[in-house]
């Protein structure tokens, strides 16, 4: 297998809506601040590899196809990747693959969501004749895994406001996050309403306009610029009918995370990774992934939440951009974590940097918490 | 590049009309088929390729996880493109040399909607789609632009709509008649039939590929290419991406016996013949093509799998594939396939 590197990141400002540039504009902006990054053009780039979640989110059924002039795709090969939230990791995974495979010397992946061209919630409602829908959006289907997380584990009710007011402090110093909110404490969390017992307004994601970009590069094809090495990479999938599927602590997930450390020789994550990105849309979603992904023992993820661990001054930081709880434009979140843990290895996380951070996980999950993608960055060269 | 070929390829029998099986359904029979000519049951990657809004529905996907019974979970990605970019993707993916079997798989109902004004919505929405430009409209703009002899195109319909005939996946439709235009210079039969079905293809990488088929179908290249989206930017007589994708896949260093083309009108397959430049001996989509079953979304995997499976049943030495995405041809990608150990 080939070695790959992230050698440039592109983001857009992420807010709820970018009313000043069409779809086209935004995922064009990304690319051109990633491109920038990596001190390269459109003709520097060999293939294109472009995500994004349901095409209902904008209405444009399969939009590459009008996207590839704006990308420079033009006489190019592109693909689109689509595996429902997880999309933003399997793009960069696909893009990846193509420079691991030999196939291609330099990708350029994005992904993107401009959620303000409809309404993702009810994108999401939408069923197939004769399957009637019980939940409204994301957060009516994930609030009843949450309420098992906690039966489970025994975990205090606080533990969800600790990880929305966290990571929102943490998108303070993040100058794309979405959700800045100053002044944020547990008090203002716990003073929203509830939305889907236990998750309040403020432990959920918003819903964003933006686009995530990056440079992916052979060995042989690295520019000037400072490249985040793919120590590891995985996906995993299960479905999503099956009986006796664990949807708290899903096989999948566990089972990626396993292939994605054997690859990158990480025998206790919490010890030997610096800092993560895990796709957080749901505060409960911290303590419940930190068991998934094996920082944590079963039922304790909640203690490491709770003692600070994760913090950005914590021992493993989870999610120092502020993470999807901050900024969610769909399919763009979990390429935003895989570029965002690129950015850390390459000491380029500005405000929310970790000092000294060598090793980084990438996450993102999507569907009823059955599709994984991850991936695992570093500064050293494997 | 690693050797990879096609060791397995099945289909539905395509329907013209909603049959009631979901979408699940359809794929379960020719995963089946597939299972049983390899003998594998788990792949080291596993990619598909289908559209949500043929559903009409998010994550069309989704459900068909529960068809292939993935448990323990699978390596598994999705591309919302024709299946056959699904292959291209376990393809890519053989190369890393750690996993030696993929499982392709494509499927589409077109049936449930109008898909002529589904495909509208493929169009940039601010510049074209408002124009109210349907799928046959934009095709009947190339149709004029290739300026094809109506002889040579009631002779496409007639050999293709034969060919299916012969084929029991294909449809069962009647020889070309009649004089009324469904957009000039299109007429109702040369346009690709509204169909339902699925397909599936196994590959396998070296050694394995050999110990799982007698004669695998190797891809001794495959790529693709986009080229601008609006037609205006295009000549739209030729098609540059599909001639430059077939220039990357190594076509024209042998002549082939067969080429299989996703062509869902009957002036495309003039325009993709003179691209992959075809040598008139070679037989051009000998399983009726999309214009006797075009089961969106898995129509360009089946070209595919249908020039394997001339390679594989030796009837073939080298075979051509196409498949095509896009208006007007816009998005074209060409597989190469030869026998031999």
């Amino acid at each position: 297998m080939n070695r790959c590197a992230v050698i440039g990141v592109g983001q857009t400002r992420y807010t709820t809506r970018r009313r000043d540039v069409s779809l086209a504009g935004l995922v064009r902006e990304a690319a051109l601040r990633a491109l920038e990054d990596a001190g390269l053009t459109w003709k520097d780039i060999d293939a294109v590899v472009i995500g994004k979640a349901p095409d209902l989110f904008e209405g444009v059924m399969m939009p590459e196809a009008y996207l590839a002039d704006a990308l420079g795709a033009a006489g190019k090969p592109m693909m689109r990747v689509h595996t429902a939230g997880s999309v933003g990791g399997s793009t960069a995974l696909a893009g990846a693959s193509l420079v691991q495979g030999g196939v291609h010397g330099r990708v350029l992946t994005v992904a993107f969501e401009k959620q303000s061209e409809s309404n993702a919630t009810w994108a999401l409602s939408t069923h197939l004749p004769f399957s009637a829908s019980l939940v409204v959006g994301a957060g009516g289907y994930f609030a009843p895994h949450i309420r098992e997380y906690i039966r489970r584990s025994g975990a205090p009710d606080h533990v969800g406001t600790l990880v929305a007011v966290k990571d929102r402090r943490n998108a303070l110093r993040n100058p794309y996050a979405h959700l800045r909110i100053p002044g944020i404490d547990r008090a203002m969390v716990e003073a929203t309403p509830m939305l889907w017992e236990p998750i309040r307004y403020l432990e959920t994601c918003p819903s964003s306009d933006g686009a995530c970009a990056m440079v992916l590069a052979a060995e042989d094809r690295l520019t000037g610029s400072v490249p985040a090495w793919v120590l590891g990479a995985a996906m995993r999938s299960e479905p999503i009918f099956r009986a006796g599927r664990d949807t708290v602590n899903p096989r999948g997930g566990r089972d990626c995370a396993a292939d994605v450390y054997r690859q990158a020789g990480i025998t206790d994550p919490r010890r030997e990774i610096d800092v993560a990105e895990v796709y957080v849309p749901f505060s409960w979603y911290e303590p419940m992934w930190l068991e998934n992904l094996g920082f944590a023992p079963e039922g304790e993820g909640w203690k490491l939440t709770e003692s600070g661990a994760t913090a950005l001054d914590g021992d493993i930081p989870w999610n120092a951009s502020g993470g999807v709880l901050s900024s969610n434009p769909i399919g763009a979140s979990g390429m935003i974590r895989f570029a965002e843990a690129a950015l850390q290895v390459r000491g380029m996380a500005g405000e929310h940097q970790v000092d000294g951070a060598r090793r980084a996980l990438g996450h993102a999950y999507g569907g009823g918490a059955q599709f994984f993608a991850m991936w695992m960055v570093g500064s050293d060269r494997p | 590049m690693r050797e990879v070929a096609v060791v397995a390829f099945a289909q539905t029998r395509h329907s013209a009309v909603d049959e009631g099986r979901s979408e699940p359904e359809m794929i379960l029979g020719p995963l089946e088929e597939v299972r049983r000519a390899t003998g594998l049951r788990r792949f080291g990657f596993t990619c598909s390729g289908s559209c949500d809004y043929l559903a009409g529905a998010p994550f069309s996907f989704v459900s068909a996880l529960d068809a292939l019974g993935a448990w323990p979970p699978i390596s598994e990605s999705h591309v919302e493109m024709d299946a056959a970019w699904a292959l291209y993707e376990a393809w890519a993916r053989l190369q890393h040399g750690d996993v030696d079997s993929a499982l392709v798989y494509g499927f589409g109902k077109s049936s449930q909607g109008d898909l002529r004004e589904i495909m509208t919505l493929q169009l940039d929405p601010y510049y074209l789609a408002p124009l109210g430009l349907d799928q046959v409209s934009l095709a009947a703009l190339q149709a004029s632009a290739v300026a094809a002899d109506r002889a040579e195109l009631d002779e496409i319909v007639r050999r293709s709509r034969a060919a299916g005939r012969a084929n029991p996946h294909a449809l069962d439709l009647p020889d070309p008649e009649g004089e009324e235009f469904e957009v000039a210079p299109l007429r109702p039969y040369d346009i690709a039939p509204i169909t339902d079905g699925a397909a599936a293809v196994v590959l396998a990488a070296g050694d394995l590929a050999r110990e799982l088929c007698e004669r695998p179908a190797w891809i001794k290249g495959v790529a693709h290419r986009i080229e601008p989206h609006y037609p205006g930017m295009r000549d739209l007589a030729r098609s540059a991406s599909a001639a430059e994708a077939a220039r990357a896949a190594g076509a024209g260093k042998g002549r082939p016996d067969v080429a299989e083309l996703h062509a869902q009108f009957s002036h495309e397959e003039i325009v993709l013949r003179r691209a992959l430049d075809i040598p008139a001996a070679t037989a051009v989509n000998p399983s009726g093509g999309p214009l006797a079953a075009n089961p969106v979304m898995a129509t360009g995997l089946i070209r595919i799998g249908e020039a394997a499976r001339h390679v594989m049943e030796g009837r073939a030495g080298r075979a051509v594939a196409h498949a095509a995405g896009g208006p007007c041809l816009q998005h074209n990608l060409v597989a190469v396939l030869e026998g031999g150990r």
